[in-house]
């Protein structure tokens, strides 16, 4: 396969050390063996009246040799060969696309008199990924002209430079996507784009509060989608009990959520990071646990259905014939009706509840607490010596993200018209740690790049829906070990002594820097 | 009273599962100060090889249940603890020293990944396994027809257990693999210039945890008779929850908290009411590290400063 | 300070226990305002727990510690760690620096002036709203900053990030940190330890301006003689958790407990020898 090309394409005096990369390969094809064998060579089928046993040893194969040629391209990154597993990484990538790996085992055991095994994609997707993944870091390194071995920090450091590079761009992408984003229901006047925009701009909405307390305050929680579930709920049942508009909800839904955090964080503040971070998922169960089985008050699994949607700031209703004495969106300003205006203005709401919460997170930063926030991460130990109350501290990143969170969950509620437990589980709250984890913890800009690709992108490509969390589950692990704080985590002081030369200084006040992440200058017009 | 001691065998059983599992979490906090996420979904792993290995041995006609039973934990074990040291391996040795929040952030996305993996791999849907032991003693019997009985599987769990907690401590407090663990435990670079293989000690930590929830998992298997991808989870912040109540760190202390566990849980969901039996576990877990942090067998933390 | 008698710092009878281990056993002293206490003492001895109880990271097993500040006296065992840096005014550093790395010097020094900027943004209210009151509260703590950084020399790297510095600058930045929260005490944990002669030198005259235009009590825990020789007014000496000496420092180094502590039951003409070497 793509192994056989390394040597010819030889173009440093080095010698490729065929014995290492043959025995460490030889290795981790014995561990993928190990442990495809079970997983994947067999398959539990459920049959009628109990289970039946298929062999998929076909795949077990595919693995093997996939383990096999991915270690002798580490191999070959590793001695100073980035440009053949660029190459090769391509090459396998594409290979993958085009004729899935288990084919051609599959030809050849039929070939062998053999029957045709039945097929798991998963293999495919993973030739795919892992070429890609080899090829982009061979791509970093012959970028770098670094063929052998990186340290951890140099590679922090040179793609500290990059995002720092990028961050600095965003002070320009920033208004633009800020433009395109109010522009794009007019780019695209279709109902689906525009769901999945206001989907999108959830999860970023989401992610932009649980960094406050994950990002800025490094604390680990794990369990924000309670706070998610709170808002949605506040909103559910003040307006379906005792019909409350949604104007006077939405903040509401946010002093709930913020009060939610304020009682629930109070015990676990004192908590060390991993204790925290385990509680939090706790708290996030119980309350997910409470709403399923309270069926006086919740509905339990059924949900609260019918919710109200949300008028036109109380001066008229997105409705083709609203009730008597009601105004119609539609007449108010002359125009035909159509179902498209209130998801337009559904949109319009997330845009500017998530751009407000963009624009708090980057003031409160070159605030006095959000500093303070950042300190904590950094040494809470040196916090206290400085008389900082980290309790309250704590809490008050508690409560902001928890507030956020529940704004979030009632604009959830009105949007979808019907909440039930099965929206609020551990998962989503995975989700949208990773988002902010991938996107670069602390960084505005990244999470928005993270969460256009991990939640925009699977609802594009349908088909690659069901291996999204696995998708998920194996980038959280990859960007860890490659880069623990995240793509594109840079930081900028929040406050400078000597200003950058040549950088455009409109929204900044006195000394600090107009490098923000730019997103916010659109929101702070 | 016969409910009662139905709901301490119960609970007991259980919380033998939990203990088995809760000592995976302890000696990896132990020794690398890290919450291994992952370690519920390798208990997963461990049940589901346990199914695959009960239906070949069934296929192979070996139905004799003490050599099937025998050879399904063998293999359950080795090929979990390889998923163990996979997973140490790859998500958290190169993370050593690193920031604060990677090797958690990592661990849950090992989580996720197994979760899905899994599922992707053999079907969403929970699988069932026949019931392989039946019977079991009658303990007692009440004037109002309620009879306490023990089963064969429950005597099994809880004689399994003993033996290997009785084998786990000699291992740990007399093998040189144990030293070596205790000495990483207490300071890792002074260890490695002692002389200790530290990357192989926390492997060998890993693969005997797993191996361990393999044995959870074989068990939890026969004694629910089915298990799906998603198991993992609840079960393993549960064991969690009983390390912690233990004493972290502490493996008297894991089985201790998983007993504990296990009879709260069964005496919850017998008395009060099974919706809420995950609750009064979480609600647990919140109260002891609030109250008393370090458990009931551990060593209080002092901050470093 | 209306009387000048009066201590800074009153250290009765503290004594620290960690389960069986007695860490302090049975220690008073005082400090003085305007003046450098130095704490020595073999590793071991008890020095740091003693800054740890002082600034609330240990509650002390028994003892009582007294710090006035003008008029007001504070029971520092009754108080908690954050109250005790800033209600009493006892700023510390620490052994192995703990500056907020990944923060800008810049920032690190704003940190430390939490309090008075949080109490300036109304509880981030003002602050969010960019509020003259805040605005004005924020300009002169950055000034106040900029006088710290001129002070320690790294006005030039006030934008880099602090885990950056080389490690003498990152010793003097702990210490300017420290300075910005307005203490009335600051404790300083081996300020000189890693230190060449030449930033040692320029340590003691840090300390000594500190102690000369702000009036502030320094507690200094330190092993270099140099320093402790050279620039404190009055010198404790830790051994095993016991007070064994106390007075100025040529009173302490003629003391002969303080020889044994040190070098052990030797001749006593090597070890005034080996102390006079180690002196200025």
């Amino acid at each position: 396969m793509t192994a056989t090309t390394y040597d010819s394409a030889d173009t440093k005096a080095r010698a490729f050390p065929w014995r290492t990369a043959l025995i460490e390969a030889g290795i981790t094809a014995f561990i993928a063996f190990m442990l495809a064998i079970t997983m994947v060579g067999i398959h539990l089928e459920t049959v009628q009246g109990g289970l039946a046993i298929a062999t998929r040893f076909a795949d077990v194969v595919v693995a093997i040799i996939l383990a096999f040629v991915g270690r002798i391209g580490i191999v070959a990154m590793r001695e100073g060969f980035p440009m053949v597993v660029l190459i090769g990484g391509v090459a396998a990538a594409a290979l993958g696309l085009l004729v899935p790996p288990i084919d051609i085992v599959a030809a050849v055991l039929q070939a062998l008199g053999g029957e045709a095994p039945p097929a798991t994609p998963v293999l495919q997707i993973m030739q795919v990924a892992g070429g890609v993944i080899l090829a982009l870091r061979a791509a970093w390194l012959v970028w770098r002209q670094r063929g052998s071995r990186e340290s951890q920090d140099e590679r922090s450091r040179s793609l500290g430079d990059l995002s720092a590079r990028i961050q600095g761009w965003t002070g320009y992408i920033g208004p633009v996507a800020a433009a395109f984003a109010v522009a794009l229901p007019f780019l695209f006047y279709d109902r689906a784009t525009i769901d999945l925009a206001t989907l999108v701009l959830t999860y970023i909405m989401l992610a932009w509060g649980l960094n406050i307390i994950v990002g800025l305050a490094g604390l680990l929680d794990l369990g924000y989608v309670a706070f998610y579930a709170v808002g949605a709920y506040s909103y559910a049942l003040l307006a379906t009990e005792f019909g409350w508009s949604f104007w006077i909800c939405l903040p509401l839904a946010g002093l709930l959520a913020a009060t939610a955090g304020l009682i629930l964080g109070f015990p676990v503040l004192r908590l060390r990071g991993d204790y925290f971070a385990i509680v939090t998922l706790g708290f996030g169960e119980i309350i997910r646990v409470v709403l399923l089985n309270w069926y006086e008050f919740t509905g339990g699994p059924d949900g609260i259905s019918s919710i109200p949607r949300p008028s036109f700031f109380g001066f008229a209703e997105f409705t083709r014939s609203p009730d008597e004495g009601v105004t119609a969106f539609h007449d108010m300003f002359g125009l035909e009706f159509s179902g498209i205006h209130r998801v337009i203005f559904l949109y319009y709401l997330i845009l500017v509840l998530a751009l407000f919460v963009n624009f708090v997170s980057v003031r409160v930063r070159r605030l006095p607490i959000g500093r303070a926030w950042e300190a904590l991460r950094e040494d809470d130990v040196a916090c206290q010596s400085l008389g900082i109350n980290r309790r309250n501290i704590k809490l008050a990143a508690f409560m902001f993200s928890a507030g956020f969170g529940g704004v979030a969950g009632s604009f959830f509620a009105t949007r979808q018209g019907f909440i039930s437990p099965e929206s609020f589980q551990f998962i989503e709250s995975a989700i949208i740690l990773a988002i902010v984890v991938l996107g670069g913890m602390g960084s505005q800009a990244g999470i928005v790049l993270a969460a256009v690709l991990m939640i925009g992108m699977p609802e594009v490509f349908r088909e690659l829906e069901q291996y999204r969390m696995l998708a998920f589950g194996a980038l959280m692990v990859i960007i860890m070990v490659w880069r623990p704080r995240g793509l594109l985590a840079h930081r900028d002081p929040s406050v400078r002594l000597h200003p950058p030369e040549g950088r455009r200084r409109l929204w900044s006040i006195g000394g600090r820097k107009a490098a923000e992440p730019a997103v916010s200058d659109g929101a702070a017009q | 009273m016969e409910y009662f001691l139905q709901q301490l065998i119960n609970g007991l059983t259980l919380g033998s599962i939990f203990g088995l599992i809760a000592i995976g979490y302890t000696m990896v906090y132990g020794i690398i100060g890290m919450i291994n996420f992952a370690h519920g979904d390798i208990f997963m792993v461990g049940g589901f090889i346990a199914l695959m290995s009960f239906l070949i041995l069934g296929i192979a006609g070996i139905t004799w249940v003490p050599l099937a039973l025998a050879i399904v934990l063998v293999i359950a074990m080795v090929f979990t603890s390889i998923y163990g040291w996979t997973v140490e391996r790859v998500a958290y040795r190169p993370l050593r020293g690193s920031f604060r929040l990677a090797p958690l952030i990592s661990a849950l996305g090992m989580s996720i990944f197994l979760q899905n993996y899994v599922q992707l791999l053999q079907g969403a849907r929970s699988k069932p396994l026949p019931p392989v032991i039946q019977g079991g003693f009658v303990l007692m019997e009440s004037p109002t027809g309620f009879t306490v009985t023990i089963s064969y599987v429950q005597i099994m769990i809880i004689v399994m257990t003993v033996v290997l907690m009785a084998a786990f401590t000699t291992l740990i407090q007399k093998t040189s693999l144990g030293r070596q663990q205790r000495a990483c435990e207490q300071d890792k670079v002074m260890a490695s210039l002692v002389g200790v293989n530290v990357d192989r000690t926390i492997s060998a930590t890993f693969v005997m945890g797993a191996a361990l929830a393999a044995v959870a998992g074989t068990m939890y298997l026969v004694r629910y008779g089915v298990i799906d991808f998603f198991e993992g989870f609840v079960v393993g912040i549960k064991a969690f929850t009983a390390a912690v109540l233990g004493g972290i760190g502490s493996l008297p202390g894991a089985m201790l908290g998983g007993l504990l566990l296990g009879l709260i849980e069964a005496f919850w969901s017998g008395y009060f009411s099974v919706e809420y039996k995950d609750v009064a576990a979480f609600g647990i877990l919140v109260l002891v590290l609030i109250f008393r942090p370090s458990g009931l067998l551990g060593k209080p933390e002092i901050e470093k400063v | 300070m209306t009387d000048a008698s009066r201590p800074l710092l009153t250290v009765d009878h503290l004594t620290m226990r960690f389960g069986g281990l007695v860490a302090i056993d049975d220690v008073s002293f005082d400090a003085h305002p305007s003046e450098i206490t130095a704490i020595i003492g073999p590793n071991g001895a008890g020095k740091t727990t003693v800054f740890n109880c002082l600034t609330g990271f240990y509650k002390p097993t028994e003892g009582m510690l007294t710090l006035n500040r003008g008029k007001r006296s504070f029971l520092l065992e009754r108080m908690e760690g954050h109250d005790i840096a800033g209600h009493a005014g006892i700023a510390r550093t620490f052994q192995n620096i703990r500056l907020f790395s990944a923060m800008s010097v810049l920032e690190n020094l704003l940190v430390a002036q939490h309090r008075s900027l949080m109490a300036a943004s109304a509880g981030s209210f003002a602050g969010l709203f960019g509020l003259p009151s805040y605005r004005h509260a924020h300009r002169t703590a950055i000034d106040k900053a900029k006088g710290w950084l001129d002070r320690v020399g790294l006005t030039h790297r006030a934008d880099e990030d602090a885990g950056n510095l080389p490690y003498g600058d990152q010793r003097r930045l702990e210490i300017a940190r420290a300075m910005c929260s307005d203490p009335v005490l600051l404790c300083l944990d081996e300020p000189a330890a890693g230190l060449n002669p030449r930033e040692t030198q320029g340590l003691n005259e840090l300390i000594v301006g500190i102690r000369k235009d702000f009036g502030t009590g320094i507690l200094l825990i330190e092993h270099d003689m140099s320093v402790v020789m050279q620039i404190s007014d009055h010198v404790i000496v830790l051994d095993y958790g016991r007070k064994i000496s106390d007075g100025t420092p040529d009173q302490v180094r003629a003391d002969p407990a303080v020889i044994r502590a040190y070098l052990g039951e030797e001749d006593e003409d090597t070890a005034v020898t080996a102390n006079a070497a180690a002196g200025p």
